[in-house]
């Protein structure tokens, strides 16, 4: 019982960090039409400049820095490549962003090299917060929790109570309109792009130390952002925070639980075959729930999509 | 663009399968297939050309989707990748059981393997296009790929499955040892796979598969359902990637988790986009391109990676049509007769623009060298000049003379852009 | 674009093509190993150390044979593709002696096809020197006489490891945890079977194995770790798998020790720092602290002097240099690789770092000391990642598996 509260707690963490990144990918995609592939890069290159930034001053000025600088970096591209990309078709844009997360990966290497950087957590967080039946929950997970959630409220608030978010709700849903009706659409495209990336920056500054900061990261969290926003539905920020806590829950619950087919297999009265060792079929008797805990998130979002194209709470099909 | 040629290509079909200019480039491909080796005779020689060779069959497989299906793949590695497999495994039963399988055969069953996947994949991944389709092949090929290492007994595990293609029965008195004797399989494959692809393009259903990529609500109207025909090209598609897979399998003997994961499926989508998705030479230049890039820059530069995604990044901004696209533009001058207006331009421009090329990958070179070589190795070696990347002098003139070559550019370009409307243009006297 | 094509083609010409006119001067040995991507960190630093141990320890003696070692590095990017390819490029450059470690995939597909090589080519062989990959299965059932390990294989280390554990009595609940691939089960096998016949009493509370390479956050492991209540864990993760698991169960207040395959250096040391201290023990073959003697001391000091950013993580490639040198010194030839082979079979050589190495000759597999090392700054001389902290020697298990079965059914050339 002890265990399952914890593990609540640790996938609500998992699963806010990856809002962080799907909330600005939605964003750019229900606005853009572009699925952007680099969107992790930018999650890898705020963790990179916070860490760089940590080595002058220190942990804090680079949280507020690093993913300003981000989405300087961020706008600058959609300014001057991705717009320029734009009118040759969507096919050509997405294929911008694959290239760029390469160049991106390239780029962090070429500055940082390939080893782990050793990024820190401020020494103010190095201390549990509290634990349940031994196990310890760092002060500096409750601490992503509330940025997290200060994240979502602000970003809530913007779309729904300024004009700028009403521009931005409008073109999610009508985007030629938005244009007629003579708003600076490309404007607030760079805005929006500059935003979204600086929210990725923000989650690598907070995530660095726990995770990891080193050239793989942004690899290993990649395609699984568009797994969450595809499964939330493209253009809805409530689907994403769905999609992103239940996509959380689900790998902390599978890696905490090992349940095997074999256990499967046996109780709904299939025999263990005596020698596995030559049987085509081992592989399946050995198969843990961890073992295929990352892939789930795929097997989802080929479900949703085979049966409900648009998501979970999608306002429009792609 | 590409719809353009199509249209161009089919009006002039009219006039004869098999007329001259039809068949004159085929003819031209196979004499340099059969005569490359004489240039590249080393065994790396082989080995990179045949790589080339599986690339470029790869490439235009994918391209039957992206190109002339508008279908973007992000997971087609899997189709290579499990016709390979089961190419091995079929190799592996030559060997151990004694099936009498000759080895030049055995790509068409790599080939049925991959047909056999994608007709499945396909049956439900095909129901809809654009990024519906995009997420799904994802999908589709992180499960495969992930389940290559968990299910051993097929795959190998992380160390894959590895056969001896020496094995079986001798074919009029080749035993396939020798890299030489693969590549002439290879090349053989290579060219029957490609003009099969072409005469698929040129089929109605390779037609109609154009159609549906353009507008698939009025090819629904005109009678053809939009998912058959993406079925029908995924599975076609399938196939071939299947072929290429049974040649990996022959030319490395072995296959494993990286020739299913998404790394493989991103790289043949570069490649397909690097040489033009709206020609049907588009993926074999992008092969070819790549390949060398991939084998050969990386004996000369540890940062070639980053080279390849700038290069793939620029393309994609400033030539979307490829480096098909290229050669392409320069199609009308030709037939206008006026291609020698370009040819001072270009001579004019050749030099400034290697310089400028040179010397930014120079500025690169010497700061990646003052960033990571080790301490007191301040000597490094560049285009045969032994400098000190840590001085000052060296940078401060790699980007003087990157600045200045391109301030001749500049200049230059106005001239150019003269020159080509002027070879672009009709007279409409004569 | 046709311009371009034919300069690439140029380049490929030249880089293919030139070959054996500049072979004769030096003995050379293709490192064919990840120079880019996510685990070139690992390749890079043996990289150097390769260069200079072939500098240091055979030219600085004037080179053997009147001829110099030199390190050739071709950059395979962990892809088995990829390494035969340069595998191939390497041996039509004249290389006759190709280096590898990383990856038990790339092992295992090289030495493969160096097999298949050496039968369809016997005037051009070549000899596999691994320094590294420790899949037990290469000296074992795909053993062959090309191939000669020089690091303490899968089992040897588990060998050593669970001596170590089942003399501590404080020890009564072990918790396995590693990657999902051929080496993380060898791993977990081993430790089973060892510890079941070293220690019965001892609980395995947990043996697991997650996906390589895709977990993002390891904290789920931690906790179901925690609740075991395991007085020791055992894990062969490497890389950013290492880095996350280790960071994860001692974030969730676990602190006993974690038995490691690969927790050093690499930035891994630096990223451990203070939290690792008294938790992360390796087991590995090569002592630098305390240095075993000056030699060792005065190497590891002019190591650090050349490659600052760098470490010796792999001692064990110094006595590769040396071995080769003697090899091909008692062979009287650089290109009889049969000669070669037969001289490094059964040698025995005193090592830089203090221990007797011998090159078994049933199964290529080399015995020498296998050391439980320490994370911490205590008496640390040669530290890692510039970081102050390093790896100290606990314990020491003399020649270790020196009479090990193995399955290899060594088939030798004439």
């Amino acid at each position: 019982m002890s265990l399952l509260a914890v593990n609540l707690l640790d996938g609500l963490v998992t699963g806010l960090l990856l809002f962080m990144l799907c909330s600005g990918l939605t964003l750019i995609f229900s606005m853009m039409g572009v699925l952007n592939f680099a969107h992790a890069s930018f999650y890898m290159l705020g963790a990179y400049f916070a860490y760089q930034i940590s080595t002058y001053v220190g942990f804090w000025p680079g949280l507020i820095i690093a993913p300003v600088a981000v989405g300087i970096a961020g706008a600058l591209i959609e300014r001057y490549g991705l717009r320029r990309v734009h009118q040759y078709g969507h096919v050509p844009e997405l294929i911008f962003t694959f290239g760029l997360a390469l160049l991106i990966e390239e780029v962090v290497q070429f500055f940082w090299g390939k080893s782990h950087m050793a990024y820190y957590e401020p020494e103010v967080f190095k201390f549990a917060a509290f634990s349940i039946a031994g196990n310890a929950f760092p002060a500096y997970k409750v601490f992503m929790i509330f940025v997290a959630i200060a994240i979502f409220l602000v970003l809530l608030y913007i779309l729904t109570r300024t004009r700028v978010g009403l521009i931005i709700q409008a073109a999610l849903s009508y985007p030629a309109t938005v244009q007629n009706l003579g708003h600076n659409v490309p404007l607030v495209f760079m805005g929006v792009f500059g935003v979204g990336t600086a929210m990725a920056g923000l989650a690598g500054v907070i995530a660095g130390p726990v995770l990891g900061t080193f050239p793989g990261m942004a690899v290993v969290l990649g395609s699984i952002v568009f797994v969450t926003i595809v499964i939330g539905g493209l253009g809805s920020l409530w689907g994403a925070l769905i999609a992103s806590l239940l996509i959380g829950w689900m790998q902390t619950f599978a890696a905490s639980y090992n349940v095997t087919m074999a256990d499967i297999l046996m109780a709904v009265g299939i025999d263990k075959p005596v020698d596995l060792s030559d049987n085509a079929l081992r592989d399946l008797w050995t198969l843990t729930l961890p073992q295929i805990g990352p892939i789930l998130p795929y097997l989802l979002m080929v479900l949703v999509l085979v049966i409900r194209p648009r998501g979970l709470l999608g306002k429009r099909e792609t | 663009m590409s719809a353009v040629s199509d249209a161009e290509a089919a009006r002039r079909g009219k006039s004869g399968l098999f007329s001259l200019a039809k068949t004159a480039p085929w003819f031209i491909a196979a004499v340099l297939l059969i005569c490359l080796p004489l240039v590249f005779n080393s065994g790396a020689g082989f080995t990179v050309m045949n790589q080339m060779a599986i690339t470029i069959i790869f490439a235009l497989a994918y391209n039957m989707l992206l190109g002339q299906g508008g279908m973007l793949s992000f997971g087609h590695a899997v189709y290579m990748g499990l016709g390979g497999f089961f190419c091995v495994h079929l190799m592996n039963m030559v060997e151990y059981d004694g099936l009498m399988l000759p080895l030049p055969l055995l790509p068409l069953f790599g080939g049925l393997f991959g047909l056999l996947f994608a007709f499945i994949i396909g049956s439900f991944s095909t129901r809809r296009a654009g990024t519906v389709f995009a997420m799904i092949s994802l999908g589709v090929g992180e499960l495969i790929a992930s389940l290559s290492i968990i299910v051993v007994a097929f795959f190998g595990g992380e160390e894959g499955v590895s056969g001896d293609r020496t094995m079986g029965p001798e074919v009029a008195g080749f035993d396939f040892a020798q890299q030489s004797e693969v590549y002439y399989l290879t090349a053989a494959w290579l060219f029957i796979s490609a003009l099969a692809m072409f005469l698929y393009s040129r089929t109605p259903i390779g037609r109609i598969s154009n159609a549906v990529r353009d507008n698939e609500e009025r090819a629904e109207f005109l009678g053809y359902s939009q998912r058959y025909v993406r079925w029908i090209s995924f599975c076609a598609s399938g196939f071939f990637a299947g072929i290429a897979g049974g040649l990996f399998a022959i030319n490395f003997e072995i296959l494993t988790e990286e020739n299913l994961n998404l790394a493989t499926s991103g790289s043949i989508l570069l490649i397909t986009f690097l040489g033009g998705v709206g020609f049907f030479l588009g993926p074999v230049i992008g092969a070819i391109v790549f390949t060398l890039l991939q084998t050969v820059l990386s004996l000369y530069t540890e940062i070639w990676a980053l080279y390849v995604g700038l290069l793939f990044v620029l393309t994609v901004m400033f030539f979307p049509s490829g480096l098909a696209g290229v050669i392409a533009i320069h199609v009308r001058p030709w037939q206008l007769g006026k291609i020698g207006l370009l040819a001072a331009p270009y001579l004019k421009m050749i030099v400034p623009a290697a310089l400028f090329v040179f010397s930014c990958a120079a500025v690169l070179e010497i700061l990646f060298h003052a960033r990571h070589a080790a301490l007191g190795e301040e000597e490094m070696w560049l285009y045969g000049l032994t400098i000190n990347s840590q001085g000052v002098w060296p940078l401060t003139i790699a980007i003087a003379i990157a600045v200045v070559s391109l301030i001749i550019l500049k200049r230059l370009a106005p001239s150019l852009k003269e020159a080509w409307d002027e070879a672009n243009h009709q007279e409409t006297g004569s | 674009m046709r311009k371009l094509t034919g300069l690439l083609l140029g380049v490929a010409i030249a880089g293919l093509t030139a070959t054996a006119s500049f072979a004769a001067d030096t003995i050379k040995f293709a490192f064919i190993d990840p120079l880019s991507g996510p685990f070139a960190a690992t390749g890079q630093q043996g990289l150097s150390q390769y260069k200079f141990a072939a500098d240091e320890l055979v030219n600085k003696k004037g080179g053997v044979l009147g001829k110099e070692f030199e390190i050739v590095a071709f950059d395979n990017k962990i892809s088995p593709k990829e390494s035969l390819i340069q595998l191939q490029v390497a041996i039509d450059q004249g290389i006759r002696f190709i280096v590898q470690g990383n990856s038990s995939g790339v092992a295992n597909a090289l030495t493969d096809a160096i097999k298949k090589h050496n039968k369809r080519n016997p005037d051009a062989r070549v000899l596999f020197l691994n320094y590294s990959a420790v899949d037990p299965a290469l000296t074992n059932d795909k053993c062959n006489f090309w191939h000669f390990r020089f690091d303490a294989n899968a089992d040897i280390k588990m060998d050593a490891l669970t001596d170590i554990i089942a003399a501590n009595d404080d020890i009564k609940k072990v918790y396995l945890i590693g990657q999902d691939y051929s080496f993380g089960k060898a791993v977990a096998a081993a430790a089973v079977k060892m510890l079941g016949e070293k220690r019965p009493d001892i609980e395995i509370v947990g043996n697991e194995l997650h996906p390589i390479g895709r977990v993002k956050d390891f904290t789920p492991y931690a906790r179901k770790i925690m609740s075991s209540g395991a007085d020791a864990m055992i894990t062969g993760n490497w890389g950013a798998d290492m880095v996350g698991l280790g960071k994860s169960v001692i974030a969730a207040g676990y602190d006993n020790p974690i038995y490691t395959y690969y927790a050093a250096a690499d930035g891994i040391t630096k990223t451990f720092g203070a939290d690792g201290k008294g938790k992360v023990k390796l087991v590995g073959e090569g002592q630098l602290n305390p240095p075993p003697n000056d030699r060792a001391d005065a190497y590891a000091k002019a190591f650090k002097a050349k490659y600052p950013d760098t470490d010796i993580g792999q001692p064990r490639i110094a006595n590769v240099m040396e071995m080769l040198a003697k090899a091909i010194d008692q062979a009287g030839s650089d290109t009889d690789m049969v000669a070669i082979g037969k001289a490094l079979e059964g040698m025995e050589h005193d090592s830089l770092w203090g221990t007797k190495v011998f090159m078994r000759p049933d199964d290529h597999q080399v015995i020498q000391n296998v050391h439980i090392l320490a994370h911490t700054d205590d008496g640390v001389s040669h530290d890692f990642d510039n970081s102050g902290y390093g790896l100290v020697v606990e314990s020491t298990v003399e020649m270790a598996s020196a009479d090990a079965p193995t399955t290899c059914k060594m088939d030798r050339p004439e």
